[in-house]
């Protein structure tokens, strides 16, 4: 989304409730959504990826978005009954950890309230009602890429991909909990191929993955990614 | 694919049931059987994924004499205060009954490999198809004039986790004030090479809060260690004027001790000591030599699968082999024993064998929020495990930087006891 797409949402009488609301600044909150955009797409067209569209999050009982795995984490926390309400929503993104323990959101949190501040006025941009969710491209830093489409297109085998993750599971736990080292589990194919890719060109820049990336194969790429995807918890 | 297989036997029979028994244990099921000697970083994983991916084929025991296992990586971060030591402590329940590990805890005392057999110091004895020793390490008998076994209680190597961990850091804390603790480092190879450096962090990190004016000497009878232009600008970076590391260019290989006076002798000079941290070299764990498996003091290995070079029904693991270029570490140990397990249920039931891959990282902890890592791919070549590629932290990271790596190393200790414990 850009400034000019904000203006004209501002034109349409957002800007009051926002400001009210919030007392954040959507357009900073929009520069710092950008880390939240290697996981989570928002705007028209958004999609489910490593985790859920953001769009309507606002008053939306957690853990409800159609066509999206939560972990067994965040289930058990909205099974309690948790709705994302402004209070909510910047408790969890202060440090996701804190509100829901064991929640994939490989995320360590934001402290500074202006921060939450403006990242929620930039959210709330998108929950007025789904009519109001504005023209712009997904955000889509997660899925940049260079990647040959046949290398995207191969077919991973899950079962050489099971043996290949005995690699993976020495620091990722399988149950996708997370505590230092990222969830790797139910990620979509899509985005474990380029993810794995980025650091196998040195594009992403972990060095223990880069190693580990270094030398696997487009195949055994693909295998991973098959066999991660299609993991029950 | 076959996913949630994890249930496929839904008991198993209680240990103390099995160590009940007279008779050889799980004969005459006429499934296939393999016997797992140590439940660390290479036994309770290789034992783990036999029985998670056999479907039931495979019948699997693990004999580990303790019924709680503290493992050594993290016990140093314990001596620093920045764990308890229940946090590193583990129970074999879940591999018994979610996986239907028969866990035996018991010392095994001998192996007849003509008969294939186990003898157990309870007396009982274990038939196996295939033998996975991974039983760690055990010390050279006199490789520190003055120390003995005997006085591992007043000298602690507390190399092996768990009372001996708590014993050192209880006489670390009791030290008087201004006292001197001293470490005597062992020669290559051993177990965790970045170990006794991150000990001495740690240690150091302890003293700075309760005892700021202490010393620390270490005597190494090497030149060089693992990490060290990274420890030694931790050292002086926050640490500084606390720690004298002795090399062996300037004696520190010349050492005696006398646990009784509490005195350590460092190339003929004498110094009294509040505490003593002993690592004297090391060798293969004692059932390795037993079996008759070892070469000098290791066990060599076929880098394909982990084999013994004496004995194609008997794999070794972890600490305790000769392999070639990786390091003796938790990490490796689990890395070897996932590729033994593929290789043993190939073996025994026929499932694909896929080629050797290994990997290995060693994260160490200078101070607080101040983790650094070191780590390597490797392969099977025709006469050794063979280094790939790899990587270490550099001197001058960013305190973000180093404090992201320190997170990273509790998310892999998580990771890496899930994956040998279920």
């Amino acid at each position: 989304m850009r400034w000019i797409t904000l203006t004209t949402l501002l034109s349409l009488g957002f800007a009051t409730q926002v400001t009210a609301e919030a007392g954040g600044n959507a357009e900073r909150g929009e520069d710092l959504f950008r880390q939240c955009a290697g996981c989570h797409q928002v705007g028209e067209s958004a999609e489910h990826r490593i985790g859920p569209s953001l769009n309507g999050i606002f008053d939306r009982s957690a853990g409800v978005a159609e066509g999206f795995r939560y972990s067994n984490a965040m289930e058990r926390t909205a099974a309690g009954g948790l709705v994302w309400t402004y209070e909510s929503l910047d408790t969890f993104i202060e440090n996701p950890r804190n509100l829901v323990s064991g929640t994939r959101m490989s995320f360590r949190g934001i402290a500074n309230q202006q921060d939450r501040d403006d990242l929620l006025a930039y959210l709330r941009l998108f929950s007025a009602s789904p009519a109001n969710i504005p023209e712009a491209a997904p955000t889509a830093k997660g899925l940049d890429h260079d990647l040959d489409p046949e290398i995207l297109s191969i077919s991973g085998d899950p079962a050489y991909g099971e043996y290949l993750s005995n690699e993976c599971t020495t620091c990722h736990l399988l149950s996708g909990n997370d505590n230092g080292i990222p969830s790797i589990t139910n990620w979509p194919v899509e985005d474990f191929v380029i993810a794995l890719h980025a650091y196998k060109n040195a594009k992403r820049l972990h060095p223990v993955m880069q190693m580990m990336a270094g030398r696997l194969s487009n195949e055994e790429i693909a295998a991973l990614a098959a066999y991660f995807k299609g993991l029950d918890q | 694919m076959k996913l949630n297989r994890r249930k496929f036997i839904g008991t198993t029979a209680a240990a103390s049931a099995l160590l009940a028994a007279p008779m050889a244990i799980g004969s005459g099921h006429g499934r296939a059987k393999v016997v797992v000697i140590g439940g660390g970083a290479g036994g309770a994983t290789a034992a783990r994924y036999i029985a998670k991916d056999s479907n039931g084929e495979i019948d699997v025991t693990l004999v580990e004499p303790t019924r709680t296992y503290y493992t050594c990586f993290f016990s140093n971060l314990y001596i620093g205060g920045f764990r308890e030591i229940d946090s590193i402590a583990h129970s074999y329940g879940t591999l018994a009954s979610e996986y239907g590990v028969n866990v035996v805890h018991d010392w095994a005392i001998g192996v007849d490999r003509d008969a294939k057999s186990v003898t157990l110091a309870g007396g009982s004895t274990l038939s196996y198809d295939k033998l996975i020793l991974s039983p760690g390490i055990d010390f050279v008998d006199g490789a520190v004039p003055g120390w003995d076994l005997n006085s591992q209680n007043a000298m602690p190597h507390a190399y092996k986790a768990g009372s001996q961990t708590e014993l050192l850091k209880a006489q670390i804390e009791a030290m008087p004030e201004g006292g001197t603790f001293a470490m005597v480092a062992p020669p290559n190879p051993f177990r965790c090479p970045p170990g006794p450096y991150e000990r001495v962090s740690m240690v150091a990190h302890r003293l700075r809060d309760i005892n700021p004016t202490a010393k620390i000497i270490v005597a190494d009878p090497k030149e060089k260690f693992s990490k060290m232009a990274l420890f030694q600008e931790g050292w002086a970076d926050n640490y500084s004027g606390m720690i004298d590391w002795i090399g062996a260019d300037f004696g520190g290989g010349n050492v005696e001790v006398d646990p009784h006076a509490m005195t350590v002798s460092i190339d003929g000079e004498v110094t009294s000591v509040d505490a003593c941290n002993v690592i004297p070299a090391m060798k293969a764990g004692r059932i390795a030599e037993l079996a008759g498996v070892t070469d000098g003091n290791w066990a060599p290995v076929n880098a394909n699968d982990m084999s013994s070079k004496m004995d194609e029904n008997v794999y070794v693991l972890g600490d305790a082999t000769s392999q070639g270029d990786m390091p003796k570490s938790g990490f490796s140990a689990n890395s070897q024993a996932k590729v033994c397990a593929n290789s043993v249920r190939g073996a025994l039931t026929g499932s694909s064998v896929f080629p050797a891959r290994y990997s290995n990282t060693c994260w160490s902890l200078i101070d607080t929020d101040n983790g650094v890592k070191v780590g390597a791919t490797y392969e099977a070549t025709e006469e050794k495990i063979a280094k790939v590629d790899g990587f270490i932290s550099a001197t001058g990271e960013s305190a973000d930087l180093r404090a992201a790596t320190y997170r990273e190393s509790v998310g892999w200790y998580d990771g890496i006891t899930a994956d040998m414990f279920g």
